[in-house]
C-alpha cells in the first residue's frame, strides 16, 4: 500500500500545480474527459498489468484494439451483425489471441517479447488488410445508441468508461490481491521454479493472465473504437501498449514479474493522463508531450526503487536487533 | 629474502547476524607448501577463504605476506598478491571460450587505446597452458562443451596463467569422478614442485591424507589443531574435527524396529532418470522408516528425487503405496498423493525468497485457508504463526521477506508448508546444506518425529556423519546405479565409500 502511496501523492500534486496555474482544469468537461480517458485506458492497462506480474510482457494490444476497432465497425455496419453477437465476437476474438499467445510462451518456450512484438506487426497488417487500409467508422449509424453512451455518456455526470473502470479494477482487485489464483500469479512471476515446486501449475496460470488481458483488452477497444466513432486501420490505437507498460511500471510493477498490484496501475493511468492533460493546459509545446511523460516515468520509478531498498534495510535491521537480543538472553 | 612464511593469518574474526562464523582463526602457509583446511560443514573453512580471497570482509585480524601486514578488500586486492581461488561452484563464463576464460581481464591487447584483444596470443598460450595440464582440448572450445573437470582445470590454468603464489581449492574434487580425482590430485603435487602453495578444503579425508604437508582443523568457527604430514591420518582429523560425541547428536531408530515391510509404504519401481537411462532403480520405504541416501555428488540421488517428486521428467518411474501404484506426471499429483520435495536448492526452488514467511508456508495449500477461492486472511496468518511457534522458526513476525531469514529457519518454512498437509512421504534433498549446527540439530529431531508418526522419509545427504547417524537403512547409489542398500547393522563409513565410489557391488 505504501508503493501507491507515494505515486498518489504525485498525482494529487499534479492536480493542484495544474489547477492553480490554469484554472480550466477544474472544469467538469475537462474532469469529465480526463475521467474518460483514465477509464479507457485503465481497463487494458490492468491487463496489460496482470501480464507483466506473470514476468511476460504483452506489445500487441494497441494493434488488437485497432483489429478489433476495424472488425466491430464492419460487423456493424457493413456485415450488419447483431450487437450482441458482434460484442461477444470482439471480446472471443481478442481472448483466442491471447490464448494463443500464453500457449506460445508456456508451451513452446517462446518469449513474451517476441511472440506479442510479433502479434503487434501481424494484427496491424491484417487490420489494414480486411478495411483495405480505408477508415472505417459508425458514422451516425441507428441501434448503436446503448454502445455510444458506454463511450461517451456520462450518467451522474461520471462518465461511463470510468465508471467502468471501477467496476472492474474492484474485480481484479479482489482477484489479483485476495484471491488464490492472484497468489499463484505472483508466486509464478516471482520464480516459477519455486512455485512449480510448490505444485503451482505455472503454465496453466500464465496461459490464463494472457487471456485476462486480452478480455480487458476488448473491453477497452470497444470503448475506443466508439469513442473516436471512426477507425483508421492504420493508426488506431497505436503505441498504446507502451501507455499501458508505463501505467503498470510506474504503478509498481516489475519487469522482472510478481510486483505489482491494481491500485497502483489505476493510478499509474491518471498520472499519464493527467500529464497529457497538463501539457495542453500549461501551454508546454505539445511536440514536449512524450519528453515529460518519459521523464516523470524515469523520476517515478527511480523513487519507488529507492523506497524499496530502504524497507528492505529496515527488515534486515529488524532481523539483526531479533538475532542480537537473543544471543544477549541466551549469555546471560 | 627474509624468512617469513608466504601467508600468515593470524586471529582472524568474524561475526555474521546472530553467529560468530570465525573467532581468533589463525593460518600459515610456507612456499610450495600444500596445507589442507579441513573440518565439519559450518566450522568456517569457507568463510576464512573467502576473506583471504578478498569476497568477504574480516572483522578481526592481520593478514601477512612474507611477514609484511597486507589489506585485501577485494578479489582483485587478492589477485594483486598472486593468490587465486577455484571455487566449489565454478566460477566460469560457459558461454566463452577456453582462451577468453583463462585470460578474462588479463587480455593482451594490440592497437592502444581501441584495445583489440591479441588472439592469435591468447589462443597458442592458452593451448600451452591447458596442454600442460594434461587436457586433451582446443583452447577455441566453448567451455560448455566440456565436462566440470574440464571446465575446473580451466580454472586451474587460469589461475597459474596469472602467476598465482597461492592456489585456493573449495572442494575440488566434490563433483568429479575417480579417475578425475586422481589427475587433480597430480596436479597439485605438480603444483607443489612448481613452489606454487595450494590450499586445499576437502570432505575427502583419503585425498588429504594423500597430498597435504599440514592439515588444519577447524571446528565451530576455531582453530580446533594441526597435524604435521606424519600424523595425519583419518582417524586423528575426524577425531579433531568432530570434537564432540556424535551420539548426542542423532537419535536414531532401535536396531530391528523397522524391519522392510514390502506390501507396506512405498515403492518404487524401475526408475530411469534423464541423466542416467541405462540404470534402473528400485526400491522400498516402509511405514516410519528413514531411508538415507548417499553417494557422491552427481551419482543422480538429486534426480531420483525430482522424479518421484513428478517435477522432472523420466523415462520411466513407477512409485506404488501399500501395492496400489500411483500416477504422478507433476509435482502436483504428487502432493496430491503425499509425497513431497524439500529439494537441495532452497532459495532457488524451496523459497519464493521475496515472499514472506506467511506467504511461503501457506502456498502450496492456499485452498486450505480459503473459501470459494478467496483467501482468509486471518486463517492464513494463523496457521503461520502456528508452524512458527510449532517447530521453532525464528522470525519476528511471519510478514519478513523470506530471504531476510537464517539458511536454518528458511529451511524450516519449507519443511513447515508441507507439515500442514499431514505428508505420507517426504524427501529431504541435503536438508542441512549451509546451516548452522543448533538448526541441524533441530531438523535432524524433527525427521526423527515426522518418522515416528509413521512419515517415511528419504534423506539424500553427501554428509558422512548425517546419513549414518539419521537413517535406518542407507541406500548407496553411484553414477547412476543403486549400488547397495546398508541395514544398520552394516552401517560404517567405510562400508557406504566403498558402495559410493563403485568399487563394490
Amino acid at each position: 500500500m505504501k508503493k501507491e502511496l507515494g505515486i498518489f501523492v504525485l498525482l494529487i500534486l499534479l492536480c493542484v500545480i495544474t489547477s492553480i496555474i490554469n484554472p480550466n482544469f477544474l472544469l467538469a468537461i475537462n474532469l469529465q474527459n480526463i475521467g474518460r480517458q483514465i477509464g479507457a485506458f485503465g481497463i487494458f492497462s490492468i491487463g496489460l498489468g496482470l501480464v507483466i506480474i506473470t514476468g511476460g510482457i504483452e506489445l500487441s494490444v494497441g494493434s488488437m484494439m485497432g483489429l478489433l476497432g476495424v472488425l466491430l465497425s464492419m460487423m456493424l455496419t457493413e456485415w450488419h451483425v447483431g450487437i450482441v453477437v458482434a460484442l461477444i465476437a470482439c471480446v472471443a476474438i481478442a481472448m483466442l489471441l491471447d490464448l494463443g499467445h500464453g500457449l506460445l510462451i508456456t508451451r513452446l518456450n517462446m518469449q513474451p517479447f517476441i511472440v506479442t512484438l510479433c502479434g503487434l506487426l501481424f494484427y496491424r497488417g491484417v487490420a489494414r488488410f480486411v478495411s483495405n487500409d480505408e477508415t472505417k467508422g459508425f458514422g451516425t449509424a441507428a441501434g448503436l445508441d446503448f454502445l455510444r453512451f458506454l463511450a461517451n455518456g456520462n450518467p451522474f455526470g461520471i462518465p461511463m468508461p470510468f465508471l467502468l473502470l471501477i467496476v472492474i479494477s474492484l474485480i481484479t482487485w479482489v482477484v489479483l490481491h485476495r484471491s488464490v489464483y492472484g497468489r499463484y500469479l505472483f508466486a509464478t512471476g516471482r520464480n516459477p521454479e519455486a512455485a512449480r515446486y510448490a505444485g503451482i501449475n505455472t503454465k496453466g496460470i500464465i496461459t490464463l493472465t494472457y487471456v485476462i488481458c486480452g478480455a480487458l483488452t476488448a473491453i477497452s477497444g470497444i470503448i475506443f473504437a466508439f469513442y473516436t466513432n471512426s477507425v483508421s486501420p492504420a493508426n488506431h490505437g497505436n503505441a498504446y501498449e507502451l501507455y499501458g507498460i508505463a501505467a503498470a511500471v510506474l504503478g509498481g510493477c516489475s519487469l522482472r514479474g510478481g510486483e505489482g498490484s491494481v491500485v497502483g496501475i489505476v493510478i499509474g493511468t491518471a498520472l499519464l493522463q493527467v500529464l497529457r492533460n497538463l501539457v495542453n493546459l500549461l501551454d508546454i509545446p505539445s511536440s514536449l508531450d512524450f519528453a515529460v511523460m518519459g521523464a516523470v516515468i524515469l523520476v517515478g520509478v527511480m523513487a519507488d526503487q529507492i523506497f524499496t531498498e530502504r524497507r528492505n534495510r529496515r527488515q534486515i535491521a529488524l532481523m539483526r536487533e531479533m538475532s542480537a537480543r537473543e544471543a544477549q538472553s541466551q549469555s546471560s | 629474502m627474509n624468512n617469513a612464511p608466504l601467508l600468515e593469518m593470524e586471529g582472524i574474526s568474524k561475526r555474521f547476524p546472530g553467529v560468530v562464523a570465525l573467532d581468533q582463526v589463525d593460518l600459515t602457509v610456507g612456499e610450495g607448501e600444500v596445507v589442507a583446511l579441513i573440518g565439519e560443514n559450518g566450522a568456517g573453512k569457507s568463510t576464512l577463504m573467502r576473506i583471504l580471497g578478498g569476497a568477504t570482509a574480516r572483522d578481526g585480524g592481520t593478514i601477512k605476506i612474507n611477514g609484511a601486514p597486507v589489506e585485501i578488500n577485494s578479489p582483485r586486492d587478492a589477485a594483486s598478491y598472486r593468490i587465486e581461488f577455484i571455487h566449489q561452484e565454478l566460477s566460469v563464463l560457459d558461454n566463452l571460450d577456453v582462451a577468453a576464460n583463462i585470460f578474462l581481464r588479463r587480455e593482451p591487447t594490440f592497437g592502444g587505446p581501441l584495445k583489440l584483444i591479441d588472439r592469435r596470443r591468447i589462443y597458442k598460450e592458452a593451448d600451452v597452458l591447458v596442454r600442460k595440464l594434461g587436457l586433451d582440448i582446443s583452447s577455441r572450445t566453448t567451455l560448455n562443451r566440456l565436462s566440470i573437470a574440464q571446465q575446473q582445470l580451466v580454472e586451474i590454468a587460469r589461475a597459474l596463467s596469472a602467476g598465482a603464489r597461492i592456489i585456493i581449492m573449495d572442494e575440488p574434487t566434490s563433483s568429479l569422478t575417480l579417475t578425475e580425482t586422481r589427475r587433480l590430485l597430480d596436479i597439485v603435487h605438480d603444483l607443489k614442485s612448481q613452489n606454487v602453495s595450494v590450499i586445499y578444503i576437502s570432505h575427502r579425508l583419503h585425498e588429504v591424507e594423500e597430498i597435504a604437508d599440514r592439515a588444519v582443523v577447524l571446528r565451530d568457527g576455531k582453530n580446533a589443531g594441526v597435524l604435521q604430514r606424519s600424523e595425519i591420518n583419518r582417524e586423528r582429523m575426524v577425531r579433531m574435527m568432530v570434537g564432540r560425541d556424535l551420539k548426542d547428536f542423532f537419535t536414531g531408530a532401535p536396531e530391528g524396529v523397522y524391519a522392510t515391510p514390502d506390501g507396506e509404504g512405498f515403492a518404487v519401481r524401475r526408475l530411469r532418470t534423464l541423466r542416467y537411462p541405462k540404470h534402473t532403480i528400485s526400491f522400498s520405504i516402509g511405514r516410519g522408516e528413514v531411508l538415507g541416501f548417499a553417494g557422491l555428488v552427481g551419482a543422480g540421488r538429486s534426480e531420483m528425487a525430482r522424479a518421484i517428486f513428478g517435477v522432472e521428467k523420466a523415462h520411466e518411474a513407477e512409485v506404488g503405496l501399500d501395492g496400489k501404484t500411483l500416477r504422478i506426471t507433476g509435482p502436483r499429483d504428487a502432493i496430491s498423493h503425499g509425497i513431497y520435495l524439500i529439494p537441495e536448492d532452497r532459495r532457488q526452488c524451496g523459497l519464493i525468497v521475496d515472499f514472506n514467511v506467511r506467504e511461503n508456508i501457506s502456498l502450496p495449500n492456499l485452498d486450505a485457508y480459503s473459501s470459494a477461492k478467496i483467501i482468509n486472511r486471518a486463517k492464513e496468518t494463523k496457521a503461520a504463526l502456528d508452524a512458527c511457534k510449532a517447530i521453532n522458526i525464528k522470525t519476528p513476525t511471519p510478514e519478513m521477506r523470506a530471504a531476510n531469514l537464517s539458511g536454518g529457519n528458511q529451511q524450516k518454512v519449507v519443511l513447515a508448508r508441507w507439515l500442514s498437509f499431514a505428508p505420507k512421504l517426504l524427501i529431504f534433498d541435503e536438508p542441512t546444506r549451509g546451516i548452522d549446527v543448533g538448526a541441524k540439530a533441530e531438523i535432524y529431531q524433527l525427521i526423527r518425529n515426522l518418522a515416528a508418526n509413521g512419515v517415511s522419509v528419504i534423506v539424500i545427504s553427501s554428509e558422512m556423519e548425517e546419513v549414518l547417524g539419521i537413517s535406518d537403512r542407507i541406500a548407496v547409489m553411484h553414477e547412476g546405479r543403486l549400488t547397495g542398500i546398508l541395514n544398520r547393522s552394516q552401517f560404517s563409513e567405510e562400508a557406504v565409500m566403498r558402495l559410493a565410489t563403485g568399487t563394490e557391488g
